[in-house]
């Protein structure tokens, strides 16, 4: 066991080493001093109010990663995070503004809307793979379009607050649904922020949906399941699970977390939907969930990472440098990270089939022990 | 040369040696998988080497053939020192090997998967008609009778072994070794592979074969070695001079096991009863590719069609499993007994709910058409699927999470939905004690047993749950002499104390030994039932082929 946690940890290491390589050589041949360009990476993000301000951006990373990890687990790849939240974030905006309520049951109100959306806009992918043979991908990459166009649509003018404004957006969320920062929950403990910044509210919520997760993969049978028909799906079949029934609830589940992505913006900082709302979150999210392994810590690991990465590159632009090395970081860490990753596991997986046939106890089988290699099996 | 201590002198010293291995020494972190073997092998020999699995075989042949590197010893190939790098090298040298798991392109015909690799021409131009009248020749010259037109999907295993043993040929191969050839073949298949084997010692080159079925050995090598731990135990120059029995103890080293059951222990009352069961040639699985909706779909459609309503059974010629009827009682073993590839299959994953069938199957009974493969396990079915590493576990997982895979039905391991860990793992340790599973915990990944090891752990998670009825497809298939004694104990233990069992098994030792009746079944119905005690396995070849009825 341990070897594996070391193989995971041995991976992202050299990732980030190969990752380090790769954009050091794009800085030189864009004529550029990688050790200025990483001096001003470091800068910006030393500090706790950095490493605060990293934590806000990765909290909805995080989440969009644990979208994509769930049907990832069982080989099915959800590419429509980004239309389920979306509309998700869209139609919840737009019904908390619609209602007034005591706050913590407005913002549940606004999770159960967020929630319910996402996983019946997936739910269409699913039901069109289970009855049809619809290849997931090619379904939520279109439903991904058909959704852009109904939030275009909807904001165009049915949802959209200020018909004469510039910025197409909702209604915004009345004060009942902001989710307050935890600037002031930490003081109470009596850890002070530094000034100018402050704790994402949602991220609560997104451990929250982390521990879920964990718990759904490795203690409920649903998740035994899950992960038997991701690994082996004839052995899967074989031990009476039901092919479709997993395949819907998968996709339908992702799409309800999916629909969550959208709710730390829209609560703690945006308060409606609209044209400035980030749009990006579920591509990013199949990044992080390759990056983590599809792992409630290793997705943690990843969204950190990401934001990291992002923050850091921030100030280039300000000393002549192109802020675009960031996306090669990114790119370069991932693809590396990938494949580190494959080829540790291979590397482990060969030492732990070793190590278990060492220990493997030579029950005599007569007088005479036999012993089992395990390695040389034909 | 070493090592030919008994053989007849006369010929030790007119034929050539074609391959000698001298204390070959191979060593993986932990283990060491060849410990000193030497081996010498004649030019134009038919050369077996036995042993149980993990004796070091499979390591000895790859390091022959360039996979890996010794870290001791001498290869000597036609009378010159080697030291192969790579299989490149091995091939250069004349060597090739042919693997058990077949290497072959499915949608490419027989002659593109020849080529392959070493298509014939130049880069722009593939020479399509050299590549067909090579092959052809070869072909014919050998006795591997193929079409080169043919699509490999088309073909059936011995066909398949063929254009393998084609592909080694066209690159020039003069030793050829086969691992564990007849592990997928049926007696006539078998036959005429041994028959193909003796066309090219007759034409010069030389074949070296892995094998655990003694019969087959004996009656087909020239001479045999046998490895056991890593170390050659025996090298046998005249086959003629020692029986199955002798060579069998020479691999285990201890007493050989049999599959015999004795006294019956049958009860009167039935347990499993299948009645016109019938499944389409293109049933479909209930798989994750499929196209239905979600629940009714997984539940087969077994409906209770009568006999007499033609119309929703599909036309004789499309039934891989044809009006089968058939009933297990308590304490008896009911063997299967044909060909494979003649319905075994489907009857299995039929009864199972894994394929849309037509028929009645009843449990106790109670007829289990509607209930979906969990509920058919909840109900009392147990199942030692054919392929053990594909059907049967999940080789990345923990042996414990292995011992909850068919069993997450409800209690004992699923409470409310959760994983009772605690209940899982000591089944998994019982499971590991009771069954001799050889394991350093119960923690490490399946795929770190050996073959023998991962099938008891399925045969004694199957029993654990205490089913009423257990169907075992191939449950010794593969597995070494030792592993393959624990599951026959277990088999006879279960039938003792009342457990209806359903042995389909190509083993026909296995068969005749353990069933208490034996239902042959050839192209989806049920030819024949024979006694076991009355029956031998030339006539129960006859049956399963379809000549004698």
């Amino acid at each position: 066991m341990n070897r594996r946690i070391l193989g995971q940890l041995l991976a992202p290491l050299l990732a980030a080493a190969v990752a380090i390589i790769v954009s050091s050589i794009a800085l030189l041949i864009a004529d550029e001093s990688p050790i200025t360009a990483f001096k001003a990476m470091w800068s910006n993000i030393d500090g706790t109010g950095a490493i605060i301000l990293i934590v806000n951006r990765a909290v909805p990373y995080y989440v969009a990663g644990v979208a994509v990890a769930i049907g990832f687990k069982m080989n099915l790849f959800n590419i429509g995070a980004a239309g389920q939240y979306q509309l998700a974030a869209l139609l919840a905006a737009a019904a908390g503004a619609a209602v007034s309520l005591w706050a913590p049951l407005h913002i549940a109100f606004v999770f159960v809307v967020a929630v319910v959306v996402g996983a019946a806009y997936a739910a269409i992918a699913g039901i069109l793979k289970v009855w049809r043979g619809v290849n997931e991908v090619i379904s939520t990459i279109m439903l991904n379009y058909i959704a852009i166009g109904i939030s275009a649509f909807l904001l165009s003018e049915p949802l959209r607050n200020d018909l004469s404004g510039n910025l197409a957006a909702t209604r915004s969320l009345p004060n009942s649904a902001h989710l307050p920062a935890l600037d002031r929950l930490f003081s109470a403990i009596g850890f002070h922020l530094p000034g100018g910044v402050s704790l994402d509210g949602f991220l609560p919520f997104a451990i929250l949906i982390g521990i879920g997760y964990w718990l759904l993969l490795n203690r409920s049978r649903f998740g035994f399941n899950l992960r038997v028909s991701g690994a082996n799906p004839a052995a899967a079949r074989t031990a009476g699970v039901n092919p479709k029934r997993m395949i819907l609830i998968t996709i339908t589940l992702s799409g309800a977390i999916a629909g969550m992505i959208g709710l730390g913006p829209l609560l703690t900082e945006e308060f409606n939907y609209g044209d400035q709302f980030p749009k990006s979150l579920g591509f990013t999210g199949i990044a992080i969930a390759l990056l983590g392994r599809n792992h409630p810590v290793g997705v943690a690991a990843a969204a950190v990472v990401w934001a990291t990465i992002e923050r850091a590159t921030q100030p280039l632009s300000t000393i002549g440098i192109p802020q675009e090395i960031g996306v090669i970081l990114q790119g370069s860490f991932l693809l590396a990270a990938v494949i580190a990753y494959e080829v540790v596991k291979r590397w482990s997986d060969a030492a732990e089939a070793r190590a278990a046939a060492g220990r493997t106890p030579d029950v005599p089988m007569a007088e005479t022990a036999i012993a089992e290699t395990g390695v040389a099996t034909t | 040369m070493g090592g030919d201590g008994a053989g007849p002198v006369s010929t030790a010293v007119a034929t050539p040696v074609a391959i000698e291995l001298r204390d070959i020494v191979k060593r993986f972190p932990g283990v060491v998988a060849n410990d000193g073997v030497d081996l010498t092998v004649r030019a134009g020999s038919v050369h077996a080497i036995v042993g149980e699995n993990g004796a070091g075989k499979s390591t000895l042949m790859k390091t022959l053939y360039g996979a890996h590197r010794p870290d001791e010893g001498t290869i000597v190939v036609d009378g010159k020192e080697r030291h192969f790098r790579s299989p490149a090298d091995a091939i250069d040298a004349g060597i090739g090997m042919v693997f058990q798991h077949f290497m072959l392109a499915d949608n490419f015909t027989v002659w593109e998967n020849v080529v392959l690799g070493s298509e014939p021409g130049n880069p722009v131009h593939l020479d399509i008609r050299g590549a067909r009248r090579r092959i052809t020749e070869l072909a014919e010259r050998y006795g591997l009778a193929v079409d080169p037109e043919e699509l490999v999907s088309d073909l059936g295993v011995g066909d398949k072994q063929r254009v393998e043993i084609l592909k080694v040929l066209y690159r020039g191969a003069r030793i050829l070794i086969l691992d564990e050839p007849t592990a997928v073949l049926v007696p006539h298949e078998v036959d005429e592979l041994f028959a193909s084997l003796r066309d090219l010692t007759a034409h010069g080159s030389t074949v070296i074969f892995i094998s655990h079925k003694l019969d087959e050995v004996l009656g087909n090598a020239d001479a045999i070695t046998v490895i056991r731990a890593g170390r050659t135990v025996g090298e046998v120059d005249d086959p003629s001079t020692v029986t199955s029995h002798q060579l069998a103890e020479m691999m285990v080293g201890s007493e050989l096991p049999s599959p015999e059951t004795r006294e019956k222990t049958v009860r009167p009352e039935v347990v499993l009863e299948v009645r016109d069961l019938t499944v389409g040639v293109n049933s479909s699985e209930v798989s994750f590719g499929q196209l239905a909706t979600g629940d009714a779909a997984s539940q087969s459609v077994v409906t209770q069609a009568s006999t007499t309503s033609e119309a929703t059974v599909p036309a004789t010629a499309l039934r891989a499993v044809d009006r089968v009827s058939f009933s297990v009682h308590a304490g008896e073993i009911v063997g299967i007994a044909g060909v494979e590839g003649n319905g075994q299959t489907e009857l299995v994953e039929a009864i199972m709910g894994l394929r849309d069938a037509t028929g009645v199957v009843l449990l106790d009974g109670k007829d289990l058409g509607a209930m979906a493969t969990l509920e058919r396990r909840v109900a009392g079915i147990g199942y030692v699927p054919e392929d053990r590493q594909r059907d049967g576990m999940v080789l990345t997982f923990p042996i414990w999470e292995n011992v909850l895979l068919g069993h997450q039905g409800g209690a004992p391991f699923v409470k409310g939905g959760f994983m009772d860990r605690g209940a899982i793992r000591d089944r998994a340790k019982q499971i590991v004690t009771e069954f001799d599973v050889r394991t350093p915990g119960i923690e490490v990944p399946a795929f770190t047993l050996s073959g023998g090891n991962q099938q008891k752990l399925i045969v004694g998670r199957e029993m654990k749950s205490e089913p009423k009825v257990l169907l075992a497809s191939h449950p010794t298939r593969g597995v070494d002499v030792g592993a393959q004694a624990v599951i026959w104990d277990i088999l006879r233990a279960a039938r003792a104390a009342g457990l209806a069992t359903l042995l389909i098994s190509a083993d026909l030792e296995e068969l005749i030994g353990l069933s208490d009746r034996l239902l042959v079944m050839l192209r989806g119905r049920i030819v024949a039932e024979v006694d076991p005690a009355a029956v031998t396995p030339v006539e129960l070849g006859s049956y399963m082929t379809g000549a004698t009825s």
